[in-house]
């Protein structure tokens, strides 16, 4: 993947930290994603991968250091915010709204590409309906994307799991997003569901241009998917550069992988 | 007609019509429960200062509709104080501790709203005589308040309005991702701040024409507030989340209620109106837990 071109910088952490109460999560973390870069956070139970993905997103504030996203160094943010301003993620747990249907699930979505008046909106009416065909085309695409036409209907809560990861990948990506965070997208697969999945992260990737920040248990998934691997242990970076940089790390193999004899 | 059948009939619709109210009531619940799964405790009592803040701006000499827009802005008002003092700090806390806070506000509301305004009863007329409709009379025999008829008209279309508002396109989504998971809902960039506070105005809305009709009927005093009692059988019928729920509960619940104290009543010695519709409330939560409507509770295990 020597060939793969990137663009500028477009999020990085300054020394960010945070702490609860006398827990340190994250403790002087630095690091630089470009445009159209898969990155992996790596690091064993409790190095800190889901706050740094929360930090990003909105739903912590770092308690030293700056994040610059786009250019724009950012202060206190909620995640709606974020969400507006082009980051998209899935969670660890599938956080789909259970009781919803797929399609519903993936219109969520396009909540904020919708423009129409509150009250038409209210009235399905005229341009709010017209304007909710149109969004409902871009899901449909996304849906024979990710290969989930035939659960289109089903309320998500009925679905197996590696089926609900798919529908959340597809509610993150109806946003358009131009960072894409993954909280362990593999997590509870079995091996063709992993494959699938990796399959959907590269195309997006490849596709659409989307930088993609993710989190993986399964080494050999991200060996082969990630262009670049940040390595956390006990809320600090231990090592970053390409999988074969990590892999000879003896940082990384001292504290992740267990002490090589 | 059968005088004895004109009378059936007649209960059976003064029985609707009254459920209607009850209806009403029980929207306002289930417009909150439905966006943040809160059962808002307080409903009885926004009910109540609603009321209130109406009947004491007429009594200034206010012109009616301007009254009812100030009761409304101050709803409005209210329900964005509430979502920015109460319901933002807690935010993505157990909803049990949701319910408490509202349990609070039920109290505050109910005090605040007697210091500010009085405790007294007060008189209020909507311009709706509350006589019989003569014709209809004349013509079957059958004997119907023209106000229960209007009243049952405002409530249907609040209803169907509310009803569209919240259930159609995007609104109608965001509100039930809100209402499904919180943090998942703003990922998306739902903001969660503006939802709540539109869905607890909506309820201020309901609460205001409740207290108008109910306080007309009753007159306006804390009493009114007790209303929300019976929006609770309402509600374990037609389940918490469903509009069209809580409007074929109140039907129901009317209807039985006048009708089991008309006709059962006196075989087992009467005054049971008051815990008839509890009773059935009990089946439904023996049988169908779930209400008529409810979205059924999936637990993967």
């Amino acid at each position: 993947m020597s060939e793969r071109q990137f663009g500028d910088v477009v999020l990085s952490f300054d020394n960010v930290s945070i702490s609860f109460g006398a827990v340190a999560a994250l403790t002087g973390i630095s690091f630089d994603i470009y445009e159209h870069e898969i990155v992996a956070i790596i690091g064993p139970n409790g190095a800190g991968k889901t706050t740094a993905l929360n930090v990003i997103n909105g739903v912590y504030q770092p308690t030293d250091g700056t994040i610059t996203y786009k250019g724009e160094a950012r202060t206190r943010m909620r995640p709606y915010q974020a969400a507006a301003q082009g980051i998209a993620r899935t969670f660890q747990n599938v956080a789909l709204f259970k009781g919803m249907n797929t399609l519903d699930n993936i219109m969520t979505g396009r909540n904020l590409k919708m423009k129409s008046n509150l009250f038409l909106q209210g009235l399905y009416w005229g341009p709010a309906q017209r304007e909710e065909i149109e969004h409902r085309k871009a899901v449909e695409k996304i849906i024979d994307f990710l290969e989930i036409e035939s659960v289109r209907k089903t309320v998500v809560g009925r679905l197996p799991f590696g089926l609900q990861k798919r529908v959340e990948l597809g509610r993150a990506l109806a946003a358009e997003p131009e960072i894409l965070l993954l909280d362990e997208p593999m997590a509870g697969m079995n091996l063709e569901e992993k494959e699938d999945m990796c399959r959907f992260v590269l195309d997006v990737n490849d596709e659409l241009g989307t930088t993609i920040v993710l989190i993986e248990h399964d080494m050999s998934v991200v060996m082969d998917i990630s262009d670049r691997v940040i390595v956390l242990d006990y809320g600090r970076k231990i090592s970053e550069g390409t999988p074969e940089v990590v892999r000879a790390d003896q940082n990384v193999i001292d504290a992740y992988l267990g002490v090589a004899h | 007609m059968h005088p004895e059948l004109a009378f059936a009939i007649e209960v059976l619709i003064a029985g609707l019509l009254s459920g209607v109210m009850y209806s009403l009531v029980a929207l306002g619940f289930v417009l909150i429960f439905k966006a943040s799964g809160i059962f808002n405790f307080a409903q009885g009592a926004m009910v109540l200062f609603a009321a209130l803040t109406f009947v004491r701006i007429l009594e200034m000499g206010v012109n009616f509709w301007l009254a009812i827009a100030v009761a409304l802005a101050v709803m409005i008002v209210l329900a964005v104080v509430i979502e920015r003092v109460m319901l933002r700090p807690l935010i993505a806390q157990p909803v049990i501790i949701l319910f408490m806070a509202t349990i609070g506000l039920n109290y505050f509301l109910e005090g605040f709203a007697q210091a500010v305004w009085d405790a007294d009863v007060h008189g209020l007329d909507l311009g709706i005589p509350d006589v019989p409709w003569m014709s209809l009379l004349d013509s079957t025999n059958i004997l119907i308040s023209l106000f229960d008829i209007w009243s049952a008209v405002i409530c249907g279309v609040l209803v169907l309005v509310l009803a569209f508002f919240f259930q159609k396109g995007r609104i109608g989504r965001a509100l039930r991702a809100v209402a499904d998971d919180n943090q998942a809902a703003m990922s998306v960039g739902i903001p969660l701040h503006q939802i709540w506070a539109i869905v607890w105005a909506a309820a201020g809305l309901v609460a205001l024409v409740a207290g108008a009709l109910w306080g007309q009927r009753l007159g306006v005093q804390f009493s009114i507030s007790l209303v929300a009692l019976k929006a609770l059988p309402v509600l374990i019928l037609g389940g918490f989340n469903s509009i069209a729920g809580a409007i074929l509960g109140g039907l129901i619940i009317g209807a039985t209620e006048k009708l089991a104290e008309v006709y059962l009543g006196p075989i087992i010695g009467g005054g049971i109106e008051s815990w008839s519709a509890y009773f059935i409330a009990m089946l439904f939560l023996i049988f169908r837990p779930q209400g008529l409507f409810g979205e059924k509770i999936i637990e993967r295990v």
